[in-house]
């Protein structure tokens, strides 16, 4: 053990997340659905392509999902599975998946929450099965990076921040 | 420890400034925003109050670019630093891979620095963290005042080495960044090691660069 956990996503892993997400997305009508890490790193977007910063959106993501993991204990709750936020035109909501990374669906006047709500449930026990997969294989069979990587990215760290 | 992503071929690395309240955290990431070349960096976020201080975090993205195929991200945050906003500086360590500790010289602050210090190793344990074994880098911050406390104090109060049990590591390891100081070495018979430190002037960005040189390289070296 040192620092963070690592875990690693393949493109099976990215098949199977976005066939989950496709067909969620036909059954609910919602625009677009992404999944976040819970560190706020983006791991995969379908349907409609975001026109905001996707990068930033996810860290925002991933600190407003665990400020409200927070305020649920305080009020006693292990968690609070899910949130929704609720604009005029735009709506999102937000669906753990084993406690590890967040559903983010985006949705119009198109569909309802109650759809949207709905239909997460079956997306949310499909993708707990995937990642809790990807979760438990990790550390063993992960490539990792070729050797060279190491050297190359020392100097495009050079480059970058002045050598 | 970082997130590898096969299918997008990215690897995001995420570094945390950590420290006490006004010791130059944000100041850090302005100065590496208005900097680093614009196609290279992402938008600045800052979740801060209307008297600047910041509330929950700022964060930056940073591209190193392509890699051997891999695109490489550093995702820059900060904590804020004041004492009642733990609740939300814990939350920011999560799945972090590198911290840097920006401490203020100035001699008034040392109190605040060591409780910064105390309450960064309590969180990290609280996630299972251990600060020894991820990339550490300690910045001494504010070294142009008048009022700042000799190197020599500040490292004796807040970097003062943990002890190295692994017989394997127990050899002398020169500090690459100061001449004739060592991060490793033999002290009243007992291994230490220290976290790297750097010198800054953080508002005119002295020493800004080398301690985000040094903790990206460093965070770099885990993914091999």
């Amino acid at each position: 053990m040192s620092g963070a956990s690592s875990w690693s996503f393949r493109e099976d892993d990215a098949r199977r997340i976005q066939a989950i997400l496709s067909g969620f997305l036909g059954e609910s009508n919602a625009r677009t659905a992404l999944i976040v890490d819970r560190t706020g790193q983006m791991v995969a977007t379908a349907g409609e392509s975001p026109a905001f910063d996707a990068t930033a959106f996810a860290s925002l993501t991933a600190a407003d999902f665990s400020a409200n993991d927070q305020l649920a204990r305080m009020l006693g709750e292990p968690e609070f599975g899910a949130l929704f936020h609720q604009g005029e035109r735009e709506s999102m909501y937000l669906a753990d998946v084993a406690r590890r990374v967040i559903l983010v669906v985006l949705f119009d006047n198109r569909t309802t929450l109650g759809m949207v709500k709905l239909r997460v449930k079956g997306a949310v026990s499909q993708l707990t099965r995937v990642f809790t997969d990807m979760f438990s294989r990790d550390g063993t069979s992960a490539p990792g990076v070729e050797s060279e990587f190491l050297g190359e990215a020392e100097d495009e760290i050079d480059k970058l921040f002045g050598a | 420890m970082s997130m590898i992503n096969y299918a997008s071929r990215e690897i995001n690395c995420k570094l945390v400034y950590y420290g006490p309240g006004l010791g130059g955290k944000t100041t850090n990431l302005e100065f590496v925003y208005n900097k680093v070349a614009p196609a290279a960096r992402g938008k600045m976020i800052s979740l801060a109050t209307e008297t600047e201080r910041t509330l929950f975090f700022d964060f930056l993205p940073v591209d190193l670019g392509t890699i051997r195929g891999f695109k490489v991200k550093f995702h820059l945050y900060t904590v804020p630093g004041q004492v009642y906003y733990n609740a939300s500086r814990k939350l920011i360590l999560k799945g972090v891979d590198g911290v840097v500790f920006v401490a203020d010289s100035q001699i008034e602050r040392m109190d605040a620095n060591i409780e910064a210090m105390q309450n960064l190793y309590e969180n990290m344990v609280q996630h299972g963290y251990d600060l020894t074994k991820i990339p550490f880098t300690i910045q001494y911050n504010k070294r142009d005042l008048p009022n700042a406390a000799p190197i020599a104090e500040l490292q004796a109060a807040l970097n003062p080495g943990w002890p190295l049990e692994d017989p394997a590591k127990q050899r002398p390891v020169p500090d690459p960044y100061h001449e004739s100081e060592f991060l490793v070495a033999q002290q009243d018979g007992q291994w230490i090691e220290r976290a790297p430190y750097f010198e800054a002037v953080a508002l005119t960005g002295e020493g800004v660069f080398d301690t985000l040189k040094a903790i990206s390289k460093n965070v770099v070296k885990t993914l091999g």
